[in-house]
């Protein structure tokens, strides 16, 4: 089985208002999957209608190549932007009570919650309760309990506000050990970086519809402008076919004016300077994020 | 496990755990006791006695004011009353002032009471009653009426009443009992449908705005949710009632122990009489029948408004964004804890028995009517319509909670609540 979720043709409408005007997309099993989009794009509902906490008005969802059903939700693990705990219970039965709800037996579950506190090294937070810890704490417990029941999928919904960079680092590596053990991961947040350093593909939806879908490194091929960031010595003069965007502290953007090779430009350039550095500068996804956004 | 079970066992047990919920437990029936029976106690209280000063400057010797338990009074001749008053006021409550007088029928607008503070209804009363006894007794004795004659003539009437069942048993009934449980139970139930209809309301905000409902209908169904909320709710509400019942039984054990003992330091004989024909009276009621359909009407109700007070908590953020919905709520409940008065007056008027039909108004008034005697048959109508009432009330309590839940930080209307009922699943 080559996706492990797959949507065609979702539509969803509150009232007069449409949310999702028609999405499809296909996620890949054992990827990482960026669900990006402006606030009020829709992402929101779409995660809601994955976890059928509401349901599409029209439309198909598949896991695993089944349609969308009720026995799906245990091999689901979700972690929703708006995210709290019980503030009177105590850590561990409160993990305990969220993995029985996603239906772990009770001594499987404290198994697992005893693996993952340890493993994150927060043990003794156990017996705490959780108006004692901080938010980057309950954070913490807050992606245990998401998928502490194994999850085939895994929805993180801006999973990296409120950590501090040395926790977030933490739980980037977390995320990334999940997927190397099999899983499937929608990552749907603001942080262009954490998308740049962990999707393998994205999709951008904005008002109500997907605007661009695919590989991360594709898109990001198919978005640039050939320009080439040059680290150089000695005196830059002038490039046939290329035009220079910038030239400060020996460092230079040129961008080709007709699709002129990087080979044609580096024969010029070792003609009159010393070539410390050369490369070519794809476009950021937080531009072609922008650029699309505004461009719609 | 089935999940609506593990819903059910959280909810409960993180209430009966808490402390709040084991001191309310203990404390309601001695808090309950002290509503209904400290101003009894107040009333039979002696040390509270106004001591009255008579200051009569003609000394009728026709005026003879009988002092009582909460008035006593003292008659002080020929004293400058203009003089006197404040030093007399530190001895006396209130100074009984009657000025100079042709003869006793005259002295009615010429009675002033001086006194610190303002004297209570029911003393000025007495003491008004008192003179005008007096004045009628000289009036009949200067026509050459003895009052004796009149004081044969009057009789005093006590009706027993007899309430016959079915089955053509005669129990003897007693109004007065039935007047005061008919009373209590409507306040009761009152109050138990309130205290846990708010606290469904106080969860749903709380999950609400902790942020962690939608983790949960990740999980569960919101109609899974709520339902587990309700009824564990109602079963901390039946713990309690239950916990009650044996708290009561032993404080009935104990008293009845302490009276049959005979030890008249404890309690006065007067009193020993009054206690066992109230036992008696309350032996004679339907207690059975008080107690299931106590049950029944608090299950009844509480699920009807719960399930009500659930969808309102769905579409708050904060407690104060609740109000508006909650009113139109709490009318009906409160009006008929209002209309308890009228209905325990006539129990078997068509507006009571139209009101404990009403789901919305039968757990309440049904319960005040019970003690007074209602045909089986009646009850059966009234619960079956409840149980009505409650399907609907929940049925659409569901589906303004699924969406409710997941709304933030938007003022909602009730046109909005309408719409939510419309959408689709």
């Amino acid at each position: 089985m080559k996706h492990c979720l797959e949507i065609k043709n979702i539509r969803k409408e509150y009232g007069d208002k449409v949310a999702i005007d028609s999405i499809s997309l296909a996620v890949k099993k054992g990827s990482i999957f960026g669900l990006l989009g402006p606030n009020g794009a829709g992402k929101t509902s779409l995660i809601r209608i994955i976890n059928q906490i509401i349901g599409p008005d029209k439309g198909e969802l598949f896991f695993n190549g089944q349609a969308l059903n009720r026995q799906h939700i245990h091999k689901i693990g979700y972690l929703p932007e708006e995210r709290g705990l019980y503030k009177n219970m105590k850590v561990g039965e409160q993990c305990l009570y969220l993995a029985q709800l996603k239906g772990l037996y009770k001594d499987e579950a404290k198994a697992k919650i005893y693996y993952w506190f340890k493993r994150l090294d927060i043990l003794d937070w156990l017996h705490k309760k959780v108006e004692e810890l901080s938010k980057g704490m309950a954070q913490k417990v807050q992606f245990i309990s998401t998928v502490i029941h194994e999850p085939e999928l895994i929805i993180l919904d801006e999973p990296f506000s409120g950590f501090d960079p040395i926790n977030s680092k933490i739980i980037k590596q977390e995320i990334l050990k999940l997927k190397e053990n099999g899983a499937t991961i929608i990552l749907s947040t603001h942080r262009m970086e954490s998308v740049e350093e962990l999707c393998d593909d994205i999709v951008l939806i904005h008002n109500g519809q997907s605007v661009l879908n695919g590989n991360v490194m594709a898109i990001k091929q198919h978005y640039k402008k050939d320009i080439y960031e040059i680290k150089y010595k000695g005196d830059l003069k002038n490039l046939h076919g290329f035009d220079v965007i910038s030239d400060k502290d020996k460092i230079a953007l040129v961008k080709s004016k007709k699709m002129e090779s990087s080979n044609d430009l580096l024969q010029q350039l070792i003609s009159q300077v010393d070539i410390l550095n050369f490369n070519e500068v794809l476009p950021s996804i937080n531009d072609i994020f922008i650029q699309t956004v505004n461009h719609e | 496990m089935n999940k609506l079970l593990l819903v059910i066992k959280r909810e409960y047990l993180s209430r009966v755990r808490k402390k709040s919920f084991i001191i309310m437990t203990l404390l309601m029936p001695f808090l309950l006791t002290g509503i209904f029976v400290v101003p009894t106690i107040l009333a039979f209280n002696n040390e509270n006695q106004s001591k009255v000063a008579i200051i009569d400057e003609n000394n009728f010797d026709q005026l003879q004011l009988q002092s009582n338990r909460s008035i006593s009074f003292h008659y002080l001749n020929d004293i400058d009353i203009k003089s006197k008053i404040s030093t007399l006021l530190n001895h006396y409550n209130f100074i009984l002032h009657i000025s100079k007088v042709d003869s006793l029928n005259a002295i009615e607008n010429n009675i002033i009471i001086y006194s610190k503070s303002q004297v209570s209804l029911s003393d000025r009363t007495y003491i008004e009653n008192q003179i005008e006894n007096n004045i009628t007794v000289e009036n009949l004795l200067n026509k050459g009426i003895d009052p004796k004659h009149i004081e044969n003539a009057q009789s005093k009437i006590s009706i027993k009443t007899y309430v016959v069942d079915e089955l053509g048993v005669n129990t003897e009934g007693n109004s007065e009992a039935s007047y005061g449980i008919g009373m209590i139970s409507g306040f009761l139930i009152y109050i138990f449908i309130f205290s846990y209809g708010t606290m469904v309301m106080r969860s749903v905000i709380e999950e609400k705005s902790n942020r962690i409902i939608e983790i949960i209908v990740s999980s569960i169904k919101p109609f899974q949710l709520m339902l587990g909320k309700i009824i564990s709710i109602a079963l901390v509400g039946l713990t309690q009632f239950l916990l009650w019942i044996i708290l009561g039984l032993i404080l009935l054990i104990v008293a009845n122990t302490f009276i049959s003992s005979g030890d008249p330091n404890a309690i006065s004989n007067e009193n020993t009489e009054l206690f066992k024909q109230l036992n008696s009276s309350i032996g004679n009621l339907p207690l059975d029948q008080l107690i299931i359909s106590f049950v029944l009407y608090f299950l009844g109700g509480y699920l009807l408004y719960g399930s009500l007070f659930a969808a309102i908590g769905s579409a708050s953020d904060q407690d104060t964004d609740s109000q508006q919905f909650i009113l139109p709520i709490t009318i009906p409940l409160v009006l008929s804890f209002i209309l308890v008065q009228l209905v325990i007056d006539q129990p078997h008027s068509g507006l009571a028995y139209i009101l404990s039909m009403i789901p919305f108004t039968s757990p309440i008034i049904m319960m005040a009517r019970i003690p007074f005697g209602v045909p089986v048959h009646e009850i059966i109508l009234s619960i079956r319509l409840l149980t009505l009432g409650f399907i609907f009330t929940t049925w659409l309590a569901a589906k303004i909670y699924r969406v409710g839940i997941l709304m933030y930080g938007k003022k909602i209307s009730y046109k909005e609540l309408w719409k939510w009922i419309n959408y689709k699943e």
